[in-house]
């Protein structure tokens, strides 16, 4: 049988963790991300049942060690499920264990169904039919609890995410689906070009969707957040309010910010990494030059950008280059100074149509700023997943859909380049929206045929 | 006065497309078969549109030639027009659709049934049947004959309680003047068979001295075209019928929009489901009220009438409306109606009482099939018609029931589908339903379907035999592509230059040429001097097959994990009420679908991937 892992340590933030893997793989995929106290690799040869050995589980592709770790080994038969099964005792903290976990998956393990370990042991014989029906009990009570944590999850950011990818994919496929199935209608045929464009645009979404789940690197490393906007929009003052002191020098002349300024802060729990920019402008002055540079820079790699606009002055090209930049990214718009009269961008349609979350403040006088936080708060859902274990596996589970979305899309754009028929890449396409299903739950093919009657007038 | 008018093995009701696949079928087999058609007028009618085949249907009639059926064979000899569609867009999805003589289809079709051996042609309306200890036993005809039987076919299509609209005015009747089954409903609810009600419809047919033809787009046939079975050539000197295109416009749309009060649909005479894929033409300007115009299509019914159909106008507005809407549309302005379009309410089963054998679960010996089964289209009830026909022989044989699986045909995921999710609209086959579509073509159905028709005893030896050698000539130039080495001299790059490839420097396999998106099999002719002389049908599946192997050989991959779930039998005696551990949903659903495998109970709405590990932790119990 495939090999299995999963977290097997109960919720929340123990001393220690306990990781499992069970099938027939076990010990390879060990070989791969074990490296023993003289950094040696672990011979599979020599493994013997009920030991246990001392090391490091590392991430084999940068060789980064990710944990010093106990890892128990037991030998099929002579195991709870009857095959390879190796424990990989680490430090608690549910960080680490989804780290170790996803280096055990990454490496060829598939993640465990609720119960599965139990499952197995039974299907190998190992626990007797009196106690087959205690197994669907818990079966049934972990994918509960599964279930509840992912519709919390879902009700979130993934969901809107998710659905939104999905409902972009549907509609090219409707177009495909359409024109194949009615082709003696005057369906607008699918280029590959506009298929490309869009198909890209899905990856990007996917990418950017699957980075969100890297809890841990945002755990340690805090959410990279920039602050753009043009000079004086009101960048520092927003800072300082956050930081609640002056750390940025703030002035009315335009362009006084001459440099980034980094900041850590735990707003709601979220750990934030701020960073201040120069504001964004044309300038001929070579110092302000580099600043600018470097802001574009910071906004192109940032988590998250909160785009600052001077609601008493009317949008020019420097903050159209700004809307510009933030089209594609996690962003908030925050129209500041609305303690001043005079607005004119609060119905801004250049603005509103981007769809991002818009918050009003005052940076000076700390208006909005509650908002502000609520809205970072929605928008990483990161209380949720600190919170414990079961929320914490459910959002592997999605990741993993997320992969494999990413794949499949990749394989339908190779085969644009390609210049493989429209079916083939359509093929594709249905299996990115099958990885997605997997998510939210939803049947692909009645949603594909949904979606080409309810966009076509089509039949006798 | 009842008389008992004989014993027989098969009895099938109805003598539609449905009706007439399963006979045949059924008396092929050695089976005593009775064949009854309300009116012996209506054997295989078209009562709509004039064409068979097009997308996933095509593949549909290219299955049931393979597997020994008729439809295929008897629109080779009738067609009047015959285009290959798609054929842009993969080899997946390339369908054959035929324009039909509809007269000359129904007599051929008709007098095929008549000289088939062990078939017995009759008109006659089947009022009641009986059941005894759970099994089928007699049935009986409005003027009392008794025939006592061992299986019967229901394939009454929309002649069941059968009621036409037309603006106020409504009758009961079949389709296309023909009396409707009126009493037939009420055996099947006395026997415990719940009945839903479904609609569809149909346009106007228009004589065509008054159409103006010069105001449309004309569409002709291809000039080369291939016939449904592989087993027939196409006279390339028959002449082809042309089909034309006009289209509706904003007048059309006002004078809909201002009787709609006059629909029987939006009145709320018609109660029952209609598809969302054959809208008629109000529901089309009400849903898509933005669109300027619809497509209109004109088709000609036969080489030797002059009625028309039009497609695209199905409607149930009153007469007088549809006259005047139609005369709005250009080419049409002096429209002379045949007959009008209308809208017909029927009563059909809930499929998913039925087995994937397509026997009702609760009675054994009675089959279902077509239109009754909650389907639209002629080649979805023919290819269920030659299923049921199949299966209630290989019953009375005392053999297991075909059933072929979601990769195996179209006709698999049609009645997988229905059998498993039930269906509250009627089901259109199209290609997105089937996961496995690279390897359901319609290039290959003979090498996924023959080798079944033949051992049921549909397909003779003689067509068997044929088939292998053409199966074989397949196999051996595949491998033989496959290692052939293409070397870099002057003349394949000047020919790799030439189609604007890129040139090799060393040797190449000939397959990874094919493979090249600007090169195919056919072009590399010219640098293969090698190649056999091979009829046209190899060449085809050779070059598909090499081309788009990777991505075959993928969903071949798919269909092995598939197929590991679906080998997973569950026995037809569970009681899902006794397994703890199933939600109450999945027990129930279980409890009524009856699934034959654990693979088919996953496809159920409403049982999860957690019943599903339930569901085979019990069969392992079962096994200990």
């Amino acid at each position: 049988m495939e090999t299995i892992a999963a977290i097997s340590t109960a919720t929340g933030n123990g001393g220690i963790g306990i990781i499992r893997m069970s099938g027939k793989n076990c010990f390879e995929i060990l070989e791969k991300i074990f490296r023993t106290s003289k950094n040696n690799k672990l011979n599979i040869e020599k493994i013997k049942g009920y030991t246990i050995q001392y090391g490091y589980i590392i991430n084999n592709e940068t060789n980064e060690i990710i944990d010093e770790v106990l890892v128990s080994f037991f030998k099929n038969p002579k195991s709870y499920t009857r095959e390879n099964m190796c424990e990989i005792n680490s430090h608690g903290g549910m960080v680490v264990e989804k780290r170790i976990l996803e280096q055990c998956l990454k490496n060829g393990a598939i993640l465990a169904e609720p119960g599965e370990f139990t499952k197995r042991a039974f299907l190998n014989g190992r626990i007797d039919l009196s106690q087959a029906e205690s197994i669907i009990d818990i079966i049934n009570s972990k994918t509960e609890k599964e279930a509840k944590a992912s519709i919390n999850q879902l009700q979130g950011y993934l969901s809107e995410n998710i659905s939104s990818i999905r409902h972009e994919l549907l509609d090219i496929m409707a177009d495909i689906e359409a024109s194949i199935d009615y082709p003696e209608y005057d369906i607008e045929e699918v280029t590959n070009k506009k298929a490309m464009t869009l198909l890209e645009n899905v990856k990007n979404e996917l990418e950017q969707l699957r980075e969100s789940f890297n809890t841990g690197k945002i755990l340690k490393d805090g959410i990279k957040t920039a602050i753009i906007g043009r000079p004086n929009a009101g960048k520092s003052s927003l800072l300082n309010t956050i930081l609640k002191e002056e750390r940025a020098i703030v002035s009315d002349i335009e362009g006084t910010t001459r440099d980034t300024i980094e900041e850590f802060v735990t707003i709601k729990g979220i750990p934030l990494k701020l960073v201040d920019t120069a504001g964004i402008r044309n300038t001929q002055d070579k110092i302000e030059g580099i600043g600018v540079e470097k802001a574009l820079k910071v906004a192109d790699d940032a988590d998250l950008i909160l785009a600052i606009f001077d609601n008493t002055k009317e949008l020019n090209e420097e903050d159209i280059k700004i809307l510009d930049l933030i089209k594609n990214k996690n962003s908030i718009i925050l129209l500041n100074k609305i303690d001043l009269e005079n607005s004119k961008l609060e119905k801004e349609v250049r603005i509103s149509n981007l769809g991002k979350d818009i918050v009003k403040i005052s940076a000076k006088n700390r208006d909005g700023i509650e908002e502000l936080y609520k809205e970072i708060e929605k928008m990483f859902n990161i209380k949720e997943i600190d919170i414990d274990n079961g929320k914490l596996i459910t959002n592997i589970r999605h990741k993993n859909q997320i992969e494999c979305g990413i794949k499949s899309i990749i394989e339908a754009i190779n085969a644009i380049n390609l210049s493989l028929p429209i079916d083939i890449i359509s093929i594709y396409i249905k299996q990115t929206l099958e990885d997605l299903g997997k998510i939210t739950g939803e049947n692909v093919t009645e949603d594909i045929i949904s979606e080409i009657f309810s966009k076509f007038c089509l039949g006798k | 006065m009842k008389y008992n008018a004989g014993k027989y093995d098969i009895a099938v009701i109805g003598a539609g497309h449905a009706g007439c696949e399963a006979a045949l079928a059924s008396a092929r087999m050695g089976m005593k078969t009775l064949l009854f058609s309300i009116s012996l007028e209506a054997v295989a009618n078209m009562p709509c549109n004039p064409h068979i085949g097009g997308s996933s249907k095509g593949h549909l009639v290219r299955e049931i030639d393979c597997l020994g059926g008729e439809m295929g064979k008897n629109i080779d000899k009738t067609y009047t027009q015959l285009r290959m569609l798609n054929t842009s867009k993969g080899p997946a999805v390339y369908s054959l659709r035929a324009q039909a003589d509809r007269k000359q289809y129904q007599s051929e079709m008709k007098h095929t049934l008549e000289k088939q051996e062990n078939l017995f042609l009759k008109q006659a309306e089947i009022v009641d049947f009986t059941v005894e200890n759970g099994k089928i036993k007699s049935l009986e005809t409005n003027i009392g004959a008794i025939y006592e039987v061992d299986s019967i076919i229901v394939a009454t299509g929309t002649y069941l309680k059968g009621k036409i609209f037309i603006g106020e005015t409504s009758f009961e009747s079949g389709p296309d003047g023909v009396f409707p089954a009126n009493k037939l409903s009420e055996a099947l609810k006395r026997e415990g068979v719940e009945l839903i009600r479904f609609k569809t419809g149909t346009p106007a047919r228009i004589n065509k001295n008054s159409i103006d033809f010069s105001k449309m787009e004309i569409q002709e046939g291809d000039k080369n075209p291939e016939a449904f079975s592989f087993d027939d050539e196409i006279d390339p000197n028959v002449e082809q019928l042309p089909c034309y295109l006009t289209y509706t416009n904003e007048k059309t749309h006002d004078i809909i929009r201002k009787n709609l009060h006059r629909s029987p649909l939006y009145g709320g005479e018609i109660t029952g489901t209609g598809p969302r894929y054959c809208p008629s033409i109000e529901d089309k300007v009400v849903r898509f009220a933005d669109k300027e115009r619809h497509q209109i299509f004109v088709e000609p019914i036969g080489r030797n009438t002059n009625e028309m159909y039009i497609q695209g106008m199905s409607s149930s507005l009153p007469e007088d409306v549809q006259i005047a809407m139609y005369r709005t549309i250009p080419g049409l302005e002096n429209a002379e109606f045949t007959r009008p379009a209308y809208a017909i309410e029927y009563d059909c089963i809930n499929p998913s009482d039925l087995k994937l054998s397509l026997e009702y679960k609760k009675i054994d010996g009675l089959f279902f099939a077509g239109q009754t089964n909650g389907t639209s289209g002629y080649e979805e009830a023919a290819c269920q018609g030659l299923i049921a026909g199949i299966n209630a022989s290989l019953k009375l044989k005392g053999k297991e029931p075909l059933i072929l699986d979601r990769s195996q045909a179209y006709i698999g995921v049609l009645i997988d589908d229905i059998v498993t999710k039930g269906t509250n609209e009627p089901y259109r086959m199209m290609t997105s339903r089937a996961e496995y579509r690279l390897l359901l073509r319609q290039d290959n159905a003979d090498i996924r379907l023959l080798e079944i028709g033949h051992s049921v005893g549909l397909v003779s030896d003689e067509r068997y035999e044929r088939f292998i050698y053409k199966r074989n000539k397949i196999e051996e130039e595949i491998k033989r592509v496959r290692n052939k080495t293409i070397k870099p001299t002057k003349e394949v790059n000047q020919f790799l230059v030439e189609n604007n490839s890129s040139e090799i420097s060393t040797g190449v396999k000939l397959a990874d040429l094919v493979k090249r998106s600007e090169l195919t099999y056919e072009i590399l002719s010219k640098i293969d001097e090698d190649r056999p002389i091979l009829e046209e049908q190899v060449q085809k599946e050779v070059g598909i097959e090499l081309k788009y192997e990777g991505y075959i050989k993928l969903q071949a991959e798919q269909v092995e994990k598939f197929k590991k779930l679906e080998e997973k039998k569950l026995p037809q005696n569970i009681n899902y009420e006794d397994i703890k551990g199933l939600r109450l949903e999945a027990r129930q659903k279980l409890n009524k679908i009856r699934p034959n495998s654990v693979g088919q109970a996953s496809r159920i709405s409403g049982v999860s991937p957690a019943d599903i590990s339930v569901l085979l932790i019990y069969l392992e119990t079962l096994k200990k």
